[in-house]
């Protein structure tokens, strides 16, 4: 029983010019059986940082619950929302809370910082911070999705053809995994406005 | 095995259990009701180790009842699922509970709805669950046939076709089913399916 193998998951985001994209599948399996192919894996902090967990469904939502409470709590006190760095050092703390007894799961955190400078980052299940100017990627899928995001991005690239390139991407790898997939769920973040799609892919 | 599964129709929802309670190989009873009535507009479905199964959802019942007596209002349905699973979060890293739950109800302003909960706290909004073993056959029956707002009567062919596969198609399959519905009306038995009645008196 591998235990980050339980659900299934891919997750991806992408840096562009002053915007960035975060994608997911949308899977929700029990090692080889599939419950549900409408599963959120990303979720908004606010306006303007994202997280989006892979791993294990349960410490999934458990962790999202505990993030979002905080960054509620910092809000009322500090009066201001948080910003990606910042949010990011939070969820790399409390993973690490729970050093001898993790939750099992990788989240990838992108925001837009100060002067709309996009920040991405991902974290493996214990806090330990990895940041990127390119690409970030976690979950069963990730070996895939580092090299279809390698062969893929280049820097600066615009909102539109920053969703092309994060969606033929995710794509791609989750097909080559069989407990991912089910469809993509995007959002492309610029200063004005939040898109979000939700991609057809191979659904199997 | 446990075999529990249920559906969403046209302002209903649906949830079948078998009725058998097993220890290793002895079937000590074949009409055990594994469906709890939550609240009048609830149903909860559980399937696991037996002990857990009993205290956890009375448990929950319990709690639920206590809500609405100290805040003059019953829960909805998806107030009663998240804190089904927050009480299977609670506990998983202490003392786990083994039970999976499939939580159906009805409420006035977003009509019915059934939950997916297994016994990692993974929750769920779906169409269409199912649990142990039988969802192997109840779920890819259920695939096939089920569209959305089906009335009582094509639900419950539904149910049937799903308890003949199980029958017919599991080496161990359980001889009773219990179905039990749950629509503005409230929640209530709906239908015994038993291919074999408790004997009580041996023949002589």
């Amino acid at each position: 029983l591998q235990i980050f193998e339980y659900n299934g998951s891919a997750v991806v985001a992408m840096v562009g010019k002053n915007c960035f994209a975060i994608a997911s599948d949308r899977r929700l399996g029990v090692q080889l059986q599939t419950i549900a192919t409408d599963f959120q894996r990303i979720s908004k902090i606010h306006d303007r940082v994202f997280i989006a967990l892979s791993g294990l469904a349960t410490d999934v939502q458990t962790l999202y619950q505990r993030l979002v409470f905080r960054h509620k709590l910092y809000q009322l006190r500090e009066e201001r929302d948080m910003k990606p760095e910042t949010f990011a050092s939070l969820v790399s703390a409390i993973l690490y809370e729970k050093r001898f007894g993790p939750y099992l799961c990788q989240p990838v955190i992108a925001g837009l910082g100060e002067d709309d400078k996009p920040f991405i980052c991902t974290m493996d299940s214990i806090g330990a911070k990895e940041l990127a100017k390119d690409f970030v990627v976690s979950g069963t899928a990730s070996e895939s999705l580092y090299g279809a995001c390698e062969a893929m991005y280049k820097p600066d690239m615009e909102a539109e053809e920053l969703f092309e390139t994060i969606s033929q991407a995710l794509l791609s790898s989750v097909d080559r995994d069989c407990l991912s997939g089910w469809g993509g769920h995007v959002y492309v973040v610029t200063p004005t406005e939040i898109k979000e799609r939700i991609l057809k892919g191979r659904m199997d | 095995m446990e075999c529990v599964f249920g559906l969403v129709g046209k302002g209903f929802a649906i949830v079948a259990a078998d009725t058998s309670a097993v220890h290793s190989i002895l079937l000590h009873k074949n009409n055990e009701d594994k469906i709890m009535l939550l609240d009048s507009h609830k149903l909860v479905a559980a399937s696991g180790e037996p002990g857990d199964r009993v205290q956890f959802t009375e448990y929950v019942q319990k709690n639920v009842s206590l809500y609405k007596f100290r805040n003059g209002i019953p829960l909805t349905t998806a107030a009663a699922a998240n804190f089904t699973r927050g009480e299977l979060a609670t506990a998983l890293r202490k003392n786990p509970y083994s039970v999976n739950i499939l939580m159906a109800g009805y409420d006035e302003e977003s009509g019915a709805s059934l939950y997916y909960i297994d016994y990692i706290a993974t929750l769920h909004k779906v169409d269409k669950g199912a649990f142990g073993y039988g969802s192997y056959f109840s779920l890819s029956t259920m695939d096939r046939h089920y569209r959305e707002d089906m009335s009582v009567e094509e639900a419950i062919e539904l149910v049937d076709k799903c308890i003949l596969e199980i029958r017919s198609r599991l080496v161990v399959a359980p001889p009773n089913f219990v179905i039990k519905i749950v629509d503005k009306d409230g929640a209530r038995d709906y239908a015994w399916r038993q291919s074999v009645q408790d004997v009580t008196t041996a023949a002589v």
